[in-house]
């Protein structure tokens, strides 16, 4: 089949300026594949060694918590295992608040230009905000 | 039934008969999910320590054991469907199989560790 080429073409992704509905439409997903996946695995991990006994237990504190200190604070000090406790943090309260903006959607309201815009950046703004007053509140009272 | 245009092959048979139940689910979820990893991520931040004998304790007792057990349940349901699509979205040839034959080991395989484990730590008596 021959397809005349001035004929127009749906619009590719590259055409689009870029606004924060699109933005938050992909941090959803790939917010959603890293708890599917790094989450996971920690939840598990977390799970399992304590499923196993002090020992294995022992191994997973040594990696994702700080040992010899009792409180949670500054407890997970491991460097790595800080950026990852903090970024599965922040990707679900990113998720979590893009969910609700979906719920809303569905319900077939917040789709005015503004408005979607508005609550596309809120669910950003919400996410960092949770996410530092998380972490200042573990590092911080305690 | 061979030739004409992909659109013309599938025209008329109407839908998969599957997409409503997926996307109703994934809300279903989505909705228990709030409620229950806000009350995991904020019951952690809240516990003095997550040392061994003090997570034990904690993890025994009825109210935290049963919602951990339906995290497992219903997150693990939400994220094998978010992810069903993904996969569904970007891969077209075999792979696809693969990779959604992996994510049913992946999301059961899991599963059943951290129900067990749950269970085993809640059901296990004092460890002192």
């Amino acid at each position: 089949m021959n397809r005349a080429t001035t004929r127009p073409l749906s619009p590719h992704l590259s055409i689009w300026r870029w606004g924060p509905h699109m933005l938050v439409s992909i941090l959803h997903r790939v917010c959603g594949v890293v708890l599917a996946t790094a989450g996971t695995a920690m939840f598990v991990w977390w799970l399992a060694a304590l499923a196993s006994g002090p020992e294995s237990y022992a191994v997973f504190q040594h990696w994702v918590i700080q040992r010899n200190n009792d409180a949670i604070v500054p407890g997970i000090a491991n460097g790595f295992f800080t950026v990852v406790a903090i970024g599965l943090s922040w990707a679900f309260f990113q998720h979590l608040a893009n969910g609700v903006r979906h719920f809303v959607m569905d319900l077939g309201a917040g789709y005015e230009l503004k408005a979607n815009k508005t609550f596309a950046v809120a669910t950003m703004v919400f996410a960092v905000v949770a996410t530092v007053a998380l972490w200042a509140y573990i590092w911080g009272i305690k | 039934m061979k030739g004409g245009t992909e659109l013309g092959r599938v025209r008329g048979l109407g839908s998969a008969k599957e997409g409503a139940g997926h996307w109703f689910t994934q809300r279903l979820t989505a909705f228990a999910n709030v409620i229950l990893i806000l009350w995991l991520v904020l019951s952690l931040a809240r516990l003095p320590g997550l040392d061994y004998d003090l997570v034990s304790e904690w993890m025994r007792s009825p109210l935290v054991a049963v919602p951990l057990m339906l995290i497992v349940v219903n997150t693990f349901w939400h994220f094998k469907l978010g992810l069903t699509v993904v996969i569904e979205d970007y891969q077209h040839d075999h792979t696809r199989i693969v990779l959604l034959g992996l994510l049913n080991l992946f999301t059961f395989g899991m599963g059943a560790l951290a129900l067990f484990s749950i269970l085993k730590v809640a059901l296990g008596g004092t460890s002192a």
